[in-house]
């Protein structure tokens, strides 16, 4: 099945009352299919069709208000332009949820696949997690309602999956049979809600007074939903019997160096860790799956053998320290006893393949910095063409 | 300062209307400024709208005078996302409850009126898209944009509400120039132009057309739009006093014409068998107009007449029809 039906599946299966999404590729399929599951009575939703991302979203924030559970997806210039209203669904505190087609950022423009567009909403507020193929992209939409609507959330969730690489990608997926997913997401009835019987104000003006307390709030809110999302990950396992991780890791347990990544690449470089592994180096890979909130004692944990970590990163941050990935593991672990050195650069930008040789690079990298002790250049892409 | 001269017949024609509900939902105690008509007619809107109904309201005034946390002036749920956005936020409400009526959530016969609430920067210019998709998309709600012709709650900045010649804090009148250089956006055509069943103009100053108006828009089968003139004191450099007054002057003088479209037939809701008031009447009592020479004076007196003559020629045909 591809992919983004199997997205569609979810919202199908989770029963959403409301889809407010406007198109752009790679997100198309998913709402697309939303669209006719409506039109052919499957789903028994308001399917918005809105005359912006803005709207979509601040649609959204709108519908979740009375209580009704609501759906969105959207890709790079989508995002930015709903970037505004991103910020307030989280400070609302609305569980929508997004399931986000990962695309490049314009310009120049581009409909291809990196991660420019979610590290554009690092600090918005969401629940952030990563998908690296089809069953998981399914598995965690699914996921995102439970997680988000949970009382002791009350957060939106988006769920990043590479477009093109995965969006559009025909893989072997399993769909639960209706029945066999029933209860897995109970029904959603916040405590508040725009209610004519139960008066309330929703969204007033934070004065200097509370605006730091509300934020202080947010942010302990954001944090705590860690519990519940591995309350969530581990009644999955034991209902379906997959396992997800905040941190995901292959072979690290002896690697000297490994490499670190977010999305689709992260089978890929299994791949290329078996390879290096069959020529005698011991190499790892890691996955950053929870992107927001951080899990910053799992990465930790998950790194602690490394003598080098190799990062790459699939968005640029222009003129900074490294791309955005990078920065915020290095940072991450810093405060470790003995922190393994973290270097690491950019590759798989707009769609640009990354071949087996730029992993090798990847890992080359984190070797010549043991033997040499010199940190690559800022900013290293890997497969720039000279 | 300079004396501002005061209209003395008709100054205290202002009725006590008993028949209206003494219920409030937009209740006192809020932070507008003394004789703000914005919030005189948000006051009028909910009383005619009662306890069943959601507030959206965009940023602005309006939001800011009435919401300060912990405080609240409103008596129904009120929602408030963001600038732009409000008939955004209120088209996904509208199509929730919708849903949720549909799937048993919420009752099938539930009937709740869904009032949404911009100012005029909010809705001609940077909510003018949101507004468009509300409307065209048909969510049943009642789109009121409060005109106090300026963003007033940034420091009475020019809107493209704005009127022709007014000196705001960007379009300000100075040596080479008269403030406003161009004419008011007409938002009632562009709101009538998505087909939608009612549509009018109003004003605070005229309570109980107001409120007719308001119920006509609720009772209507669709998207329902509102354009309320609302006098700014604060934006306009006139006296609290005079905003019932104003009001009137801006109908009488035929600047803001009161007219309702519904279901495409156009109809002046201000009788006025002596003609249209001589316009100085309505501008002298303004700071924002004072610089106003007879020259433009000239082109904003041939202007208002002329559109003036044109609703009532589309008055005369669509009655006709
Ligand atoms: C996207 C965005 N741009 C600008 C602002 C700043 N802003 C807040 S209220 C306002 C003025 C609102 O004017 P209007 O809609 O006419 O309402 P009023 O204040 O006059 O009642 C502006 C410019 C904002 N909040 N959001
Ligand atoms: S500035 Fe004008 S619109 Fe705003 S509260 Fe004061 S009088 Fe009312
Ligand atoms: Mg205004």
């Amino acid at each position: 099945m591809e992919v983004s039906l199997a997205i569609a599946e979810a919202a199908r299966q989770a029963d959403v009352d409301v889809v407010s999404a406007y198109p752009i590729t790679p997100q198309t399929h998913i709402v697309e299919r939303l669209a006719q599951m409506v039109a052919d009575g499957d789903l028994k939703a308001s399917f918005i069709t809105v005359e912006s991302e803005h709207t979509a979203m601040s649609a959204a924030i709108g519908a979740s208000m009375p209580g009704a559970r609501v759906f969105t997806s959207t890709s790079s210039q989508g995002l930015a332009l709903m970037n505004e209203i991103v910020f307030l669904a989280a400070s609302m505190r609305v569980p929508v949820v997004m399931a986000l087609a990962n695309r490049s950022l314009s310009g120049p423009i581009s409909i291809w696949n990196d991660h420019s567009d979610i590290m554009s909403v690092r600090d918005v507020g969401w629940v952030s997690l990563f998908a690296n193929n089809g069953q998981e992209a399914y598995d965690l939409t699914l996921m995102a309602f439970r997680i988000g609507e949970d009382p002791r959330v009350m957060l939106p969730v988006m769920i990043s999956f590479d477009g093109f690489i995965l969006t559009h990608m025909i893989e072997p997926i399993y769909i639960f049979d209706d029945a066999e997913i029933e209860g897995f997401i109970p029904p959603y009835n916040p405590q508040f809600k725009a209610d004519p019987k139960t008066p309330m104000t929703f969204g007033p003006v934070g004065v200097p007074e509370i605006y730091t307390e509300a934020h202080k709030q947010q942010d302990a809110a954001l944090r705590g939903s860690r519990e519940v999302i591995d309350e969530v990950f581990a009644d999955f396992e034991k209902r379906f019997g997959r396992r997800y991780n905040a941190v995901e890791t292959y072979m690290t347990d002896d690697a000297d160096v490994v490499l670190l990544s977010q999305g689709s690449v992260f089978e890929t470089t299994q791949l290329s860790v078996d390879e290096l592994r069959k020529e005698g180096k011991k190499v790892g890979a890691v996955e950053l799956r929870m992107w927001r909130p951080f899990p910053f004692a799992d990465l930790q944990a998950a790194l602690k053998n490394a003598k080098v970590v190799v990062v790459l990163d699939r968005a640029v941050s222009f003129g900074g320290q490294a791309g955005p990935l990078m920065s915020e593991v290095r940072s991450a672990l810093y405060p470790m006893k003995d922190a393994p050195p973290v270097i690491g650069g950019i590759a798989g930008l707009a769609g640009r393949d990354i071949m087996m040789e730029h992993y090798r690079e990847f890992f080359d990298m984190g070797y010549r910095y043991l033997e040499t002790g010199k940190e690559p250049e800022v900013i290293t892409i890997v497969g720039l063409r000279q | 300062m300079t004396e501002i001269t005061r209209p003395k017949e008709g100054f205290l024609n202002v009725f006590a209307y008993r028949t209206i509900s003494r219920d409030e939902y937009f209740v006192r105690g809020h932070r507008a400024c003394q004789g703000c008509g914005p919030a005189l007619g948000l006051r009028l809107i909910m009383k005619e709208a009662g306890p069943n109904t959601i507030v959206v309201n965009a940023t602005g005034c309006m939001e800011i005078i009435s919401s300060p946390y912990p405080y609240t002036a409103w008596n129904v749920p009120w929602i408030h996302v963001a600038f732009e956005n409000a008939a955004a936020v209120a088209s996904g409400l509208e199509a929730a409850l919708k849903a949720m009526r549909k799937k048993g959530k919420l009752p099938a016969d539930e009937k709740t009126n869904i009032i949404v609430f911009g100012g005029d920067g909010g809705t001609a210019d940077i909510g003018l898209q949101a507004l468009s998709g509300a409307l065209i998309r048909g969510h049943k709600l009642l789109y009121v944009c409060y005109d106090n012709e300026a963003y007033m709650n940034t420091g009475v900045q020019g809107s493209s509400a704005t009127p022709f010649g007014a000196s705001t804090t960007t379009t300000p009148a100075g040596k080479v120039s008269f403030g406003q250089g161009y004419w008011k956006k007409n938002l009632v055509a562009i709101a009538a132009a998505h087909n939608i069943p009612y549509t009018a103009t109003a004003c605070p100053s005229y309570p109980l057309d107001l409120m007719r108006k308001v119920r006509k828009a609720l009772d209507a089968d669709g998207p329902t739009f509102l354009h309320m003139f609302s006098v700014c004191p604060t934006g306009w450099g006139t006296p609290p006093e005079l905003t019932i007054r104003l009001g009137r002057l801006a109908a009488e003088t035929g600047v803001f014409p009161l007219y309702e479209i519904d279901h495409g037939k156009y109809k002046m809701t201000l009788n006025q068998p002596e003609g249209l008031r001589p316009i100085e009447d309505y501008l002298r009592v303004q700071k924002r107009f004072r610089h106003l020479k007879e020259p433009e004076i000239e082109v904003i007196r041939k202007r208002v007449k002329e559109e003036y003559e044109r609703l009532r020629k589309l008055e005369a045909f669509t009655q006709e029809a």
